[in-house]
């Protein structure tokens, strides 16, 4: 009989490629040395991006996840390698982003001797993963894998880390791959309840004034049609989360905003007069609630949610519908009578219509000398196409990107929503870049936030993916500096920052680069950067203490969002 | 805030405790007991924790602990819905045998289960009122060591484990 025996290291690669992952990103080093040797003979078939760091290499598998749905994937070794992971870990958790992480460890025999690069990576990654397990024979690793793509990839989605010890790497087994489809103590579909349903639709038909929010779970439901089929019968006014954008056209006639501290006007505020809320794959985060004690409390609420522990953990429902909301939106359509609702809508345009005359015209067509945020991204508008991705960071420039963007498709957004991570943005565009060339790949991001991974230029420069880089720079960390502004008397307590020459560093590493000051500039600049072929580094140096509006401060309720 | 048994199912992984345990941590909630043992079924562990908190909390932490993959299901009870029981052990110097704790020994229907030159153990079982009262009589007997077990409890709703082990 013919030896089929390999290594546990290139047992590795072929259950990723058994599992359909084409780019993985990493970095190499000590414990996971026999992965990279056994990639070395695969290149054909999974490409592998090197990252300047972990944390680069982890943020780039959650922008690849994001816009692919695909599983994210991403390779590092023990220690400091596993232990940059942490932050990507815990922003997959909590943004529910499919990630398989793998990790070296040292040797079984040294396990617990505080050998070199030796953490506990398990350990210290529990908190910050949906599953996560530590392999020290070659014939659990296929398993292993392949249980963590299923539980990565399915209910609702998560990060899962698989730490292999150095040994299970270099030992021989056979390939014994086979999908993992089943797990006898993890259910995650939940068979929608037809008298949910009924219960939701009477809500809904007896409503006056009903309001949908929906989140994520459109977007990792693949609901969008479902969505847009149950507003057109329904005529109910919806907005959006920070993560749900792009889940349903701006365009929607029933679309009427988004939702959280820097939200829309109508949308937070008419929270607090609807009669009936339908919340669809989203967490009542307190950035969308504000103070919980007011929030909505005239209203009925009906909330569509898979994780069951998401239903009545912020906000107490009527009538709670677990499952998919791919399958409950479709029953709710086919149980609701088709309405319009047409006098309450008119009231978010007439609140709409506030928000434009006090904030949205100085934000996008601004009188002052400065650069303003938004007007960067009405030129984006015009030139973007229409399936571009936006990618951001963490901050002003995220907010105002997020109100302005003009969001078309669906998974054409991603930024750190629930852990607000700066230093995303940039390894994350470039892993979103990774999943198609074709598309264009916006990355908009802060002077504090770039230089949180700004050495992911490097890979961007190597790939020469064509991620295309806007660099907002107001010389602060504007976010904590508006704070300060606001309510803590101007004290701008180490929030100024003296900055390097961007265009110089943007033109170490190889990228077109240009600078803006000037607002007869701008439109032209823009429109060079998204007709250029290959990677570019726009830097606009804008208002330096601009803030953003409108704004529900912390502990505030939604209804008073402010304008100024 | 109320007395609360939380049974957990899982299967036998090791990590499972520490990834419930952190569940409590998290939210600032003191595990006022904990056992695990196995359960009916080969294979599938129990761990008992016994929590004071309120109801919103006690599902919240329920649900949450359903989420981890290794855990099959999660229930919560009050002490009525369970037939519980602790056991305590008391060592008690060989000088303060005397009636007077012959007395204690037959009152709380408890047992020496073990003898030695310089001590003897006392044991009993029941709720921790009871093994509480036993201890502080004891204390007038210099007791020299004590230790309880946490909760081990059945419940008394009939529903069963199978219909989760599909």
């Amino acid at each position: 009989m013919k030896d089929t025996k390999i290594r546990g290291a290139e047992i590795v690669v072929k259950t990723l490629v058994a599992e359909n992952a084409s780019v993985i990103f990493g970095y190499p080093g000590g414990a996971i040395m026999p992965v990279y040797d056994a990639l070395y003979d695969y290149c054909d078939q999974l490409e592998h991006v090197l990252t300047r760091h972990e944390q680069g290499a982890i943020h780039a598998a959650q922008g690849y996840a994001r816009v692919s749905g695909k599983v994210g994937v991403c390779i590092a070794t023990s220690g400091p390698g596993a232990t940059n992971l942490i932050t990507g870990l815990a922003d997959a958790m909590i943004d529910s982003t499919p990630l398989v992480c793998i990790t070296g460890q040292v040797a079984s025999h040294l396990l617990g001797t505080d050998a070199f690069q030796e953490t506990d990576v398990v350990g210290l990654s529990m908190p910050g993963t949906k599953w996560n397990i530590q392999v020290r024979k070659p014939e659990d690793i296929a398993p292993a894998i392949a249980k963590g793509f299923h539980i990565a990839r399915s209910g609702r989605p998560g990060p899962v880390l698989i730490d292999i010890t150095k040994d299970a790497q270099t030992a021989l087994h056979e390939f014994n791959y086979v999908p993992c489809l089943n797990i006898r103590s993890y259910k995650p579909y939940h068979k929608v309840n037809p008298e949910d349903i009924k219960s939701a639709a009477e809500l809904i038909d007896q409503a006056e004034r009903p309001y949908l929010l929906f989140g994520q779970g459109i977007v990792l439901g693949q609901a969008e049609k479902e969505l847009k089929a149950f507003l057109d019968k329904s005529g109910i006014p919806a907005a959006c989360t920070l993560l749900g954008s792009g889940a349903l056209s701006q365009e929607h006639p029933l679309y009427v905003g988004k939702l959280g501290m820097h939200g829309n006007y109508a949308s937070n505020l008419l929270t607090n007069q609807c009669d009936v809320l339908i919340a669809v794959g989203m967490r009542f985060d307190d950035r969308v609630t504000g103070d919980l004690k007011r929030y909505a409390k005239q209203a009925k609420v009906i909330h569509l949610e898979l994780d069951a522990a998401e239903i009545n953990k912020n906000v107490r429902c009527a009538v709670s519908v677990q499952g998919d909301c791919k399958e409950s939106l479709q029953l709710l359509t086919e149980s609701i009578q088709p309405k319009k609702h047409l006098a309450w809508l008119e009231r978010f345009r007439e609140l709409e219509q506030m928000e434009k005359n006090e904030v949205v015209g100085n934000d996008l067509l601004p009188t002052k000398l400065g650069l303003t945020m938004g007007e960067v991204i009405r030129y984006i508008n015009e030139f973007k196409a229409d399936d571009a991705i936006l990618v951001t960071d963490v901050g002003q420039h995220q907010m105002i990107a997020w109100r302005y963007f003009d969001y078309k498709n669906t998974r054409t957004q991603v930024t750190s929503g629930g852990l607000g991570t700066m230093g995303f943005a940039l390894p994350a565009a470039l892993g979103a870049q990774m999943h198609d060339y074709k598309k264009q790949v916006i990355c908009v991001v802060g002077d504090g936030g770039i230089q949180m991974t700004i050495q992911e230029l490097g890979t961007i420069m190597q790939t020469q993916a064509p991620v295309k880089v806007v660099l907002l720079n107001n010389n602060y960390l504007g976010m904590v500096r508006q704070w300060q502004q606001m309510f803590f008397e101007k004290r701008y307590s180490f929030t100024e920052l003296n900055n390097p020459d961007f265009i110089k560093i943007a033109d170490a590493y190889g990228f077109k680069a240009s600078k803006v000051t000037l607002r007869q500039e701008l439109r032209d600049s823009v429109a060079e950067m998204l007709m250029h072929n290959g990677p570019y580094f726009l830097e606009v140096v804008v208002e330096k203490e601009d803030n953003v509006f409108p704004m529900i401060a912390t502990g505030c309720s939604v209804e008073e969002v402010r304008l100024s | 805030m109320t007395r609360y048994t939380i049974s957990v199912f899982t299967e036998n992984f090791i990590g499972i405790l520490n990834r419930i345990t952190i569940i409590f941590t998290r939210r600032g909630i003191n595990i006022d007991g904990l056992t695990a043992s196995e359960s009916r079924e080969d294979g599938i562990y129990r761990i008992t924790i016994v929590v004071t908190t309120s109801e919103e909390q006690v599902i919240q932490l329920t649900k949450q602990l359903e989420k981890i993959i290794d855990v099959i299901k999660a229930f919560y009870y009050v002490d009525d819905q369970v037939v519980h029981q602790e056991i305590a052990l008391y060592k008690i110097p060989i000088q303060s045998l005397n009636p007077g704790l012959e007395k204690v020994i037959r009152q709380f229907n408890a047992h020496i289960i073990a003898a030695e030159q310089e001590f003897v153990v006392i044991e009993l079982s029941g709720h921790k009122e009871d093994t509480q009262a036993l201890l502080e009589i004891l204390k007038e007997f210099n007791i020299l060591e004590f230790a309880r077990s946490g909760r081990v409890a059945v419940a008394k709703p009939m529903e069963t484990l199978e219909k989760y082990l599909k």
